[in-house]
């Protein structure tokens, strides 16, 4: 990074950029995540810092493991995920909570309320009960950026992981920040101490009670803390809020006095009491559950809360100012127009293998990734999509549950980035309980959904370095898979012939589907072209879904469109040229009726 | 100074966050409070896309509450009208002359409105057209319409054609900044001259 880009300033800042530049200021020196809407940005801005060093790790449980790691051994550390990585990262996490730190440990939980890029909405503030520990709401950018650096000094102060909750219109929003200058604490090599870092039930007993008196602690501190402020006006409404909804109800009620949390758990008791007795009527205004609410319910506070403001989706300015003015909220009816879904990309490789699986009529339990969008018509090829690496378990279970006669065929389908992430694991279990699954990873060499990130088998660090490639065939292999078989899914024909095969190959079948994602490919081959002459407007190649091909303005057969391909669109991936049954489709510099044409050698 | 909120709409991949960004960037170098929302991950894949940038003394909420939007700058006309309700009523919206067809459509599933530009007329007060794709067209370079685009709308903007500059600089470092640049001070010279379509003017 530039040392323009480094020196202290105000800049426009996104809360991921600005948790990046707090956490490098606070002297972060470890890093680890795994890329999920909307953290991935947090680790990909620090890595461009200098003198920390940052990784993708294959799943978050290894990141936070990491994370905890570098922490015993004197450094602060920093682990990103989003909302539902928590969940995978929650077995260490919670005995994180136990042992505490030595170097500052603080991770970011990205929610996505509203599930813009997610599977489901689930509010990971009920983690930092579970766990005990400090979670920090940041409100923009500017409190992203403060609140990471104080929660570095919080976790070294209070011997705890911090958690630092963020949404995404917190993550993925921007506003000024006024940076400051890096200070990195001095290293605190590993001591041995067993009773603080070895988790038996003897010591971890001890912890218990260590963590319940550190717990009464915070609670003081959050009493005495600005973290937890109050902005006192008109004393007819007293609003408790925190995060992205402090925002909206400045915007929506300015006049009303506002109990605003910086630190949502463990909450300032007296602190909340005196204010709601200084005020005629408490609402607490939150996103996703009723947290707070109910927390101060059982402290006895009379309050309003998820009967004014909905428990699902995204709140706004709108929302919440209908809510707090008890106005109905205006009625929100989309205009009557075409939806305009997310679709794979032109030149998807993914496209190929779902066409092969939409034909077969195949039984297709998936996973998450870009290629979770095959599920939409017109390919409507994946039934399945519960979790990362679910894929292959749940077709384990599929075969278990389906009676003898059924022989529907059952393809399994999953990302390189999941399967490494934790599709291996399910791989294993059909291997060792010979439970036939036939699996297609689709190897398009990167993380794709969530921009392009590298992973172990992409041959590239976060940080820019060369990097062992993870050979997934080999993998396979090892693993104990009877028949797995590389093929490009641009080629139709060989990708439906290794599919068969793997289908009636009596052991689990791995398909290695290699071809690289479209937007990362540099290079793109040439662009196809219509030939209307031949072109019968039977419109079956508008069931790849290719945004590249839509009906031609100009040329018709008996009132339908011919197909028109649109040139900057295009990346010549020749899916097209091959399904069409008229080879109405081929090469722009080629001669259909020359010699050069595939079918005429 | 009062918070001004535009939302920028049109299709993932159009170009339309790199836009918020130089509205934030100019609108931040003027001194102002700024707050910019959008969405990654999921939408960005050909998808409706959009994204709030809000400027004024203080803002608070990045996002703009419904039917309180000043400025629709739309980079494709059905994601015009799909976004029209945002607006204020005297609001304004401008619309880059270019349609994209969703999946949907090409599917077979459902039909792209024909009469998008009347329907435009008829539920819009004040409304601008711009040619963002002939626009980049005669300057040879697909990639600059949403340049265009924001020149266009950036003449009902409080800010200097040499603040802009500076925000193309401070934010393109160097990347096809000229002929970006180019496309916006076309697109900006083109809307000055057009008068804003309203009823009201062409009934008088």
């Amino acid at each position: 990074m530039a040392d323009s880009a480094i020196a202290a300033a105000r800049r426009l800042l996104s809360g991921n950029e600005a948790i990046a530049r707090g956490a490098w200021e606070a002297g972060v020196k470890v890093a680890s995540g795994y890329p999920g809407t909307p953290s991935t940005e947090i680790l990909e801005n620090l890595a461009r810092y200098p003198d920390v060093y940052c990784e993708w790790a294959p799943n978050e449980k290894v990141s936070m493991e990491v994370a905890a790691g570098a922490s015993f051994g004197g450094v602060r550390a920093l682990a990103t995920m989003k909302h539902v990585g928590v969940n995978v990262a929650a077995d260490p996490l919670l005995t994180l909570a136990y042992t505490g730190v030595r170097g500052g440990v603080v991770f970011i939980s990205a929610d996505d309320p509203g599930m813009h890029s997610s599977q489901n909405e689930q509010d990971n503030r009920h983690y930092g009960r579970m766990a005990s520990i400090p979670v920090l709401e940041p409100s923009d950018s500017q409190e992203a950026y403060e609140f990471t650096k104080l929660a570095f000094e919080l976790s070294e102060r209070f011997d705890t992981p911090v958690m630092i909750r963020t949404t995404t219109r917190i993550a993925h929003s921007a506003g000024p920040v006024q940076t400051g200058e890096r200070s990195v604490p001095p290293l605190r090599p590993f001591e041995r101490d067993p009773g603080k870092f070895v988790m038996i039930p003897a010591h971890a007993r001890r912890r218990h009670g260590a963590v319940l008196e550190r717990e009464r602690l915070l609670k003081e501190f959050a009493e005495e803390d600005s973290i937890n402020r109050i902005e006192w006006d008109l004393l007819d409404i007293g609003i408790v809020c925190s995060g992205i909804a402090y925002q909206y109800v400045k915007e929506a009620y300015p006049e009303a006095s506002v109990f605003k949390l910086g630190m949502t758990w463990p909450l300032p008791e007296r602190k909340l009491m005196s204010f709601a007795s200084e005020v005629k009527r408490v609402v607490v205004v939150e996103e996703l559950d009723p947290f707070l609410e109910t927390e101060l319910r059982a402290m006895g506070i009379p309050c309003a809360g998820k009967e004014l403001i909905p428990r699902e989706g995204e709140l706004d300015p709108g929302i919440v100012r209908a809510a707090l003015m008890g106005e109905p909220l205006a009625p929100r009816v989309p205009p009557d127009l075409p939806a305009r879904p997310p679709v794979l990309c032109p030149g998807c490789p993914h496209r190929g293998v779902f066409w092969v699986l939409n034909r077969m009529r195949a039984i297709v339990p998936g996973d998450i990734g870009c290629y979770t969008l095959g599920a939409l018509p017109p390919l409507s090829s994946l039934d399945i999509c519960i979790s990362m690496g679910a894929s292959v378990g749940s077709a384990i279970g599929m075969e278990r549950a389906r009676s003898p006669e059924d022989d529907r065929p059952m393809v399994a389908v999953i990302g390189d980035s999941t399967f490494v992430h934790s599709g291996i694991s399910g791989l294993i279990d059909a291997v060792y309980n010979r439970t036939k699954v036939t699996l297609v990873i689709l190897d398009n060499k990167t993380t794709a959904m969530t921009g392009g990130q590298d992973h172990p088998a992409t041959g590239r660090t976060l940080m820019g370095q060369s990097a062992p490639v993870l050979d997934l065939v080999r993998l396979c292999e090892a693993i104990g898979v009877g028949y797995v078989r590389r093929v490009d899914p641009l080629n139709l024909e060989e990708t439906r012939s290794a599919i068969e095969e793997g289908l009636k190959h009596p052991g689990p079948a791995v398909i290695v589907a290699e071809s690289p994602c479209a937007l990362q490919a540099d290079v793109r081959d040439e662009i196809l072209v219509v030939d209307t002459e031949d072109c019968t407007a039977c419109q079956l190649c508008f069931r790849l879904g290719c945004p590249a091909l839509s009906g031609s303005a100009e040329d018709a057969r008996n009132g339908r469109s011919c197909a028109s391909i649109d040139p900057l669109l295009c990346r010549g991936c020749s899916l097209c040229e091959q399904m069409c049954p008229r080879h109405a489709i081929h090469r722009a510099g080629e001669d259909p009726h020359g010699g050069n044409h595939r079918g005429e050698e | 100074m009062a918070t001004t909120s535009i939302r920028i709409v049109g299709v993932g991949g159009q170009g339309i966050v790199l836009a918020s960004n130089l509205i934030g960037e100019v609108a931040l170098a003027a001194g102002l409070d700024v707050k910019k929302a959008e969405v990654h991950g999921m939408s960005q894949r050909g998808g409706s896309v959009t994204c709030d940038v809000r400027f004024g003394e203080k803002v608070f909420s990045p996002l703009a509450a419904p039917g309180e939007v000043d400025l629709i700058i739309a980079f494709e006309r059905m994601e015009a009208l799909r976004n029209l309700p945002a607006l204020k009523p005297e609001g304004l919206i401008v619309v880059n002359r270019q349609s994209i067809a969703p999946s949907t459509v090409t599917a077979g599933m459902a039909t792209y409105p024909p009469d998008v530009d009347e329907q435009l007329r008829q539920q819009a007060k004040r409304l601008v057209f711009v040619d963002g794709p002939r626009i980049a067209a005669e300057l040879g370079d697909p990639r600059v319409i949403n340049s265009a685009v924001l020149g266009a709308a950036s003449c009902h903007l409080p800010f200097s054609l040499e603040q802009w500059e500076e925000a193309f600089h401070a934010r393109l470092k160097n990347k096809g900044v000229e002929v970006n640049l180019q496309a916006f001070r076309r697109g900006r010279s083109e809307a000055e001259s057009v008068e804003i379509e309203s009823p009201d003017l062409q009934t008088a």
